[in-house]
């Protein structure tokens, strides 16, 4: 997870003192780790993946095992002060319901998506070939990926559905992309919220 | 790692209580003794303490095996000794017969000191609050301010969310398992057939049945029978049994002609044999009356605000008993009150009776946890 940790830097910076964050698809729990580490903050990981649980739990943090395609009925409105997806929306069916659900039970939300328009993607595709990388590393048959968009796509939905970009950025392999991230970044990251 | 081994051979204690119990029913017990068992070492500071609250039918004899009787080992022998799950070389575990119970601890076949005869149906009605409280005494007894857990399944899941209720300050961790915050209507439907077939037995005797020399057998097989299709799975019933015929074709007769049949007849007799009915009977009452959130008018978030431990809730995905979604609830609850709690749903075919199988996913989730509990090392 460590080559990740420019993801978490960046998030760590838009979550205050103390808050409370939910974590989508939280891995082995590093993300809540860190965040607890250095922000003291109140953290609920979501996993389906049994040996993800284990490892949450023995990171310390809280975990719990809910299947993420089935929404998140059990939590409350405006629970949490953020909750978060990293590398997991591009897994999931149900695309808009459960960012639809991460602004119910949250005040805002936070996402991390690899870039399919990303300029390697790109060129993988020129060449005949679906794109393999540090970011889909899987082959086309093996992937647990399900949809595929772009970081262009992602704020066309946003704006389809009401959904307010308060912040994004993009990198390209851990370095922030100043201009034209649809084309330089190979991973986006969005802070998501609803008007008031 | 060293190899998960066995406590070995145990012995239980028993401990006298002369200070009166006041019951929930009402009903009071002027004293009364507690059998028990222990594993590893209490530490210094006496923070390592773990205590295993068991189910319907269980005891406190929970791990090992004891020397005049090598076979009969602990029902949780699997989790707890050295290098297990509950790894007694970082805890003390304790396991105790629960009040009512008929493996020693006081209980209807006790001897009643106002009468010099066995309770019997006299026995008051006792509550998983009650045996809670009997428990923090031995708690007292053996210097146990704090427990580092509070551990159970089913129904001694139910203890465990209630002693972080009635002592929210002496659990660090309580690991509730296979259980529910309160009984389904459907729950208690099974309980009462259990119980009838008890109750309507000519040999039940309205509860004094040992006065006339005689158990309830029948009804007591049958409770158990009942009970034990509510433990398993359609899924585990249907590969371990399936259709099988005994002589592998009918023979149109009411022997027990189809394996589950034969199983669930084996089951009951073995059971009958060592189980006492009034025990049985008090059991599913306090099953059917353990609902934490009724003084909250059903509000099961107000009823939790109290607890201050940490939780682990796990449940089993063919539990149809105490399914996940009763899980769900006890969890929604902790987290409505911001409590440090997590929740695993086991992958298993077991049904209700996965709580007590050695399935590599859950005893890792439970070693995960465990293990993250800090106590001071022995001295």
């Amino acid at each position: 997870m460590s080559k990740l940790r420019y993801d978490f830097q960046a998030i760590a910076e838009w979550i205050g003192e103390g808050e409370t964050v939910l974590d989508l698809g939280c891995g082995d729990g590093s993300l809540l780790r860190h965040l607890a580490d250095t922000r003291g903050v109140l953290g609920y990981g979501v996993e389906a993946d049994p040996e993800n649980v284990k490892a949450s739990i023995r990171n310390g943090i809280n975990v719990l095992q809910i299947d993420l395609e089935r929404g998140l009925a059990g939590f409350e409105d405006g629970f949490f002060d953020h909750v978060v997806m990293s590398f997991s929306l591009q897994a999931i069916h149900n695309t808009i319901g459960i960012l639809t659900e991460m602004l119910r039970v949250g005040h805002e939300a936070v996402v991390s998506f690899p870039n399919f328009a990303y300029w390697r993607h790109r060129q993988a595709i020129l060449n005949g070939h679906m794109p393999v990388s540090e970011n889909l590393p899987h082959q086309w048959y093996n992937t647990p990926n399900v949809r595929f968009f772009t970081i262009a796509d992602f704020e066309h939905l946003c704006e389809m559905n009401g959904i307010v970009i308060r912040d994004a950025i993009g990198f390209d392999e851990g370095v922030r992309v100043r201009e034209e991230p649809n084309f330089l970044a190979s991973v986006g990251l969005f802070r998501l919220g609803r008007e008031h | 790692m060293t190899q998960p081994q066995s406590v070995g051979v145990v012995t239980p204690r028993t401990q006298r209580f002369t200070e009166p119990l006041l019951l929930k029913s009402g009903g009071r017990l002027e004293e009364y003794e507690l059998v028990f068992e222990t594993y590893g070492e209490l530490n210094a500071d006496r923070s390592n303490a773990v205590l295993v609250c068991h189910a319907l039918s269980g005891s406190h004899h929970v791990a090992g095996y004891y020397a005049d009787a090598p076979d009969n080992v602990g029902w949780w022998d699997n989790l707890v000794g050295p290098g297990k799950p509950l790894d007694t070389r970082k805890f003390f575990v304790i396991g105790v017969n629960n009040l009512g119970g008929c493996y020693g601890s006081t209980g209807p076949t006790s001897i009643d000191p106002a009468t010099g005869t066995s309770y019997g149906a006299n026995f008051p009605f006792v509550t998983v609050e009650d045996w809670v409280a009997s428990q923090a005494r031995l708690a007292d007894v053996l210097g146990i301010q704090q427990f580092a857990a509070v551990v159970g399944g089913s129904l001694g899941g139910m203890q465990a969310l209630s002693w972080t209720l009635q002592y929210p300050n002496r659990v660090a961790n309580a690991a509730v398992i296979a259980a529910a915050p309160k009984l389904s209507a459907e729950n208690i439907a099974f309980n009462e057939v259990a119980r009838q077939a008890i109750l309507t037995d000519p040999d039940y005797h309205d509860g004094d049945y040992t006065a006339h020399g005689v158990v309830p057998e029948r009804g007591l097989r049958l409770a158990r029978m009942v009970g034990h299709i509510t433990y398993l799975s359609d899924d585990a019933m249907a590969e371990k049994f399936g259709r099988s015929l005994r002589h592998g074709k009918q023979v149109f007769s009411y022997e027990a002609e189809f394996e589950i049949e034969s199983y669930l007849r084996y089951q009951g007799k073995k059971f009958a044999g060592y189980f006492d009915a009034n025990t049985y009977l008090l059991t599913t009452k306090a099953l059917d009356y353990f609902d934490p959130a009724f003084e909250y008018g059903g509000n099961l978030p107000a009823a939790l605000s109290r607890a201050q431990a940490d939780f682990l809730v796990v449940s089993f995905s063919t539990d149809w008993r105490f399914p996940p979604e009763r899980s769900h609830e006890i969890v929604q609850a902790l987290l409505h009150n911001r409590r440090s709690v997590s929740y695993a749903e086991i992958d298993s075919a077991a049904g209700h009776d996965s709580f007590l199988l050695n399935d590599a996913i859950y005893h890792g989730v439970l070693s995960a946890y465990f293990d993250r509990i800090k106590v001071t090392a022995h001295v």
